[in-house]
């Protein structure tokens, strides 16, 4: 078996181990941090998509992670409050059940990708970072300033939303749903950079050119792959207010931005569990540095330069060396 | 005789005060090699971009099979059949040899918006894509990383795509450049078939190549065709001779 596969099995079963052990011993505080490993890397390997695949360095996720949260948000608070979200020209009310505000998380973080993506993509390089930046504060600031759902303060919902047959405030029960569907995240996304679209669009991210002279438009494919970007964001959008029962503008920022691609940048760009192991770092650095000093950003950004002066392929390249092509 | 399948009628290409292209009129007819020469510096490659869709030209109009292409994108282009190999290789450096003409085959059938089943496994493309480098010699190397190729190996994979494309015209630009006397012999031989297929614009710099490939030479100096012709004729004409090959001579 190639060490990468190894590697990315031993990555699963440690990030089902460290619950499974704190579920044993009684450490709620764990698990919960155990989940939000997993919820940021699911948003890691939606950017990854754009970024790892399709070369596309966005400075702008925070958008699409921050619309899946206030789907959520937005729908459970009225569903909190009995009052629907519009009664003409139809009733529509808010709902507490997961897989309905995800599906509406994944169209939202679709549907602000396509429209972003459609403008941005017309620029490349330095262009496209600052656009997706721009648009990145425009939400941020509205967020802020749309008193109807909490503005500044953000929007506390009371309980967990609810998922079929499962006790979802239970964490080892919100930690394995969020688990099975980053598996299910990270099958999709293995599946399709082995695809046609994988190969065209790892092909226009490559030589732009080259894939004109055979036919395809490049536009065309950055923008379906910041698309479904834009969805697998969203859906971690989602689970992360869920587990935290809160959303904030905080989401929009586009500090959050920065760390969604820190996650992608440490664990390994294009690597398929690069988002992975890259959350995983961040998160366990955030707890023991955090512990030791209000300022880890320090460490964090002396381990992110080392990272990218020394080991470009982040801690996977380190550990299963170079990427190698195989057809 | 049948009507030209690429026609490029009068065009005229500057950039500021320099001509790059000045009045250039040049056809291709099926099952011809007809060869593009010139010095360094005479236009070739803007030629060749504008025929290619990667410029366009101030005046004059370009036409692919009856049809004004003048203002087409390269996409559109490519997908009318317009093969092109580029000068400096310009290949997907991180895939396989085997993915690059893979890419080709896919380009040419459509179908890349499928994002769940295995494109390597696709038969359909895969049969396209080993046909197209055994007809290059490059079969052995299907599971090289493309970085790891040769320079002339580059070059033979540039051809292998374009046959992917099954184009209507080779737009071929310098293919055997750094290939070395085995290898451009055997591309040479390799050429001399292909004409039947589709007719090959070659723009080429190696003149016993062009001398022993072209059924017509066109000669391009300062932006301008100054004469076109069989490979006689264009040895015979004086001003070919001392605007070009005397001055390869004395070089």
């Amino acid at each position: 078996m190639r060490r990468e596969t190894l590697l990315n099995a031993a990555v699963l079963l440690g990030l089902l181990a460290v619950p499974l052990w704190a579920w044993a011993s009684d450490e709620p505080f764990i698990i919960t941090l155990a989940t939000k490993v997993v919820i940021l890397a699911i948003a890691g390997i939606g950017l990854n998509l754009a970024l790892g695949l399709g070369g596309l360095v966005s400075l702008g996720h925070a958008i699409f992670f921050g619309v899946g949260g206030y789907a959520m948000g937005i729908l459970a608070s009225h569903a909190q409050s009995y009052t629907p979200l519009m009664e003409w020209p139809l009733l529509i009310e808010g709902t507490k059940s997961m897989p309905v505000i995800w599906l509406l998380a994944v169209i939202g973080g679709a549907c602000a990708a396509l429209v972003i993506g459609a403008l941005s993509l017309r620029t490349t390089g330095v262009y496209f970072i600052m656009i997706t930046l721009a648009f990145g504060q425009m939400f941020y600031y509205f967020a802020i300033s749309w008193p109807a759902y909490g503005g500044e303060d953000g929007l506390a919902i009371y309980v967990r939303n609810g998922f079929p047959g499962l006790n979802t405030l239970d964490p080892i029960q919100y930690f394995a749903l969020c688990f099975g569907v980053m598996c299910v995240v990270l099958l999709f996304v293995a599946r399709l950079a082995g695809s046609a679209f994988g190969l065209a669009l790892s092909g226009a991210r490559q030589n732009s050119e080259r894939v004109q002279a055979v036919g395809l438009v490049p536009y065309r494919l950055y923008l379906v792959a910041f698309t479904l970007s834009g969805a697998i964001t969203g859906l971690s959008g989602a689970l992360y207010a869920d587990l935290n029962r809160f959303v904030s503008p905080t989401m929009f920022s586009w500090q959050t931005s920065g760390e969604i691609i820190i996650f992608v940048i440490l664990g390994g760009v294009g690597r398929l569990f690069g988002p992975v192991i890259g959350a995983a770092l961040f998160i366990v650095l955030e707890h023991l540095l955090g512990g030791l000093s209000e300022f880890w950003h320090i460490y964090l950004g002396a381990l992110l330069l080392i990272v990218v002066l020394f080991a470009r392929g982040g801690l996977i390249g380190l550990l299963a060396g170079k990427e190698v092509a195989h057809d | 005789m049948t009507d030209p399948i690429l026609d490029v009628r009068g065009i005229s290409k500057s950039f500021g005060a320099l001509k790059a292209s000045n009045d250039v009129s040049l056809d291709l007819r099926d099952g011809e090699i007809h060869a593009l020469i010139g010095p360094n510096g005479a236009g070739k490659s803007t030629l060749i971009q504008q025929i290619a869709g990667g410029l366009r030209p101030d005046t004059g109009t370009i036409w692919f099979d009856g049809v004004n292409i003048t203002a087409e994108s390269t996409v559109a282009r490519a997908r009318r059949g317009l093969g092109r190999t580029f000068q400096i290789s310009s290949l997907a450096m991180e895939f396989t040899v085997l993915q690059n003409v893979m890419l080709g085959a896919l380009g040419r059938r459509g179908g890349a918006f499928r994002f769940l089943s295995p494109v390597m496994k696709d038969r359909a493309l895969l049969e396209t894509a080993h046909a197209a480098l055994a007809q290059v010699g490059l079969e052995d190397f299907a599971s090289a990383t493309t970085a790891e190729l040769s320079h002339g190996q580059r070059r033979q994979l540039e051809v292998a795509v374009a046959l992917t494309l099954s184009p209507r015209v080779f737009l071929m630009d310098e293919p055997m450049a750094g290939l070395g006397t085995e290898g451009s012999h055997r591309l040479m031989d390799f050429l001399g078939t292909l004409r039947h297929r589709a007719p090959i614009l070659l723009v080429e710099h190696d003149m016993d190549a062009v001398f022993y490939l072209a059924d017509r030479i066109s000669v391009l100096v300062y932006g301008q065709i100054i004469a076109t012709g069989t490979a006689d004729e264009i040895r015979a004409n004086r001003e070919v001779r001392t605007a070009y090959l005397g001055e390869e001579e004395d070089a």
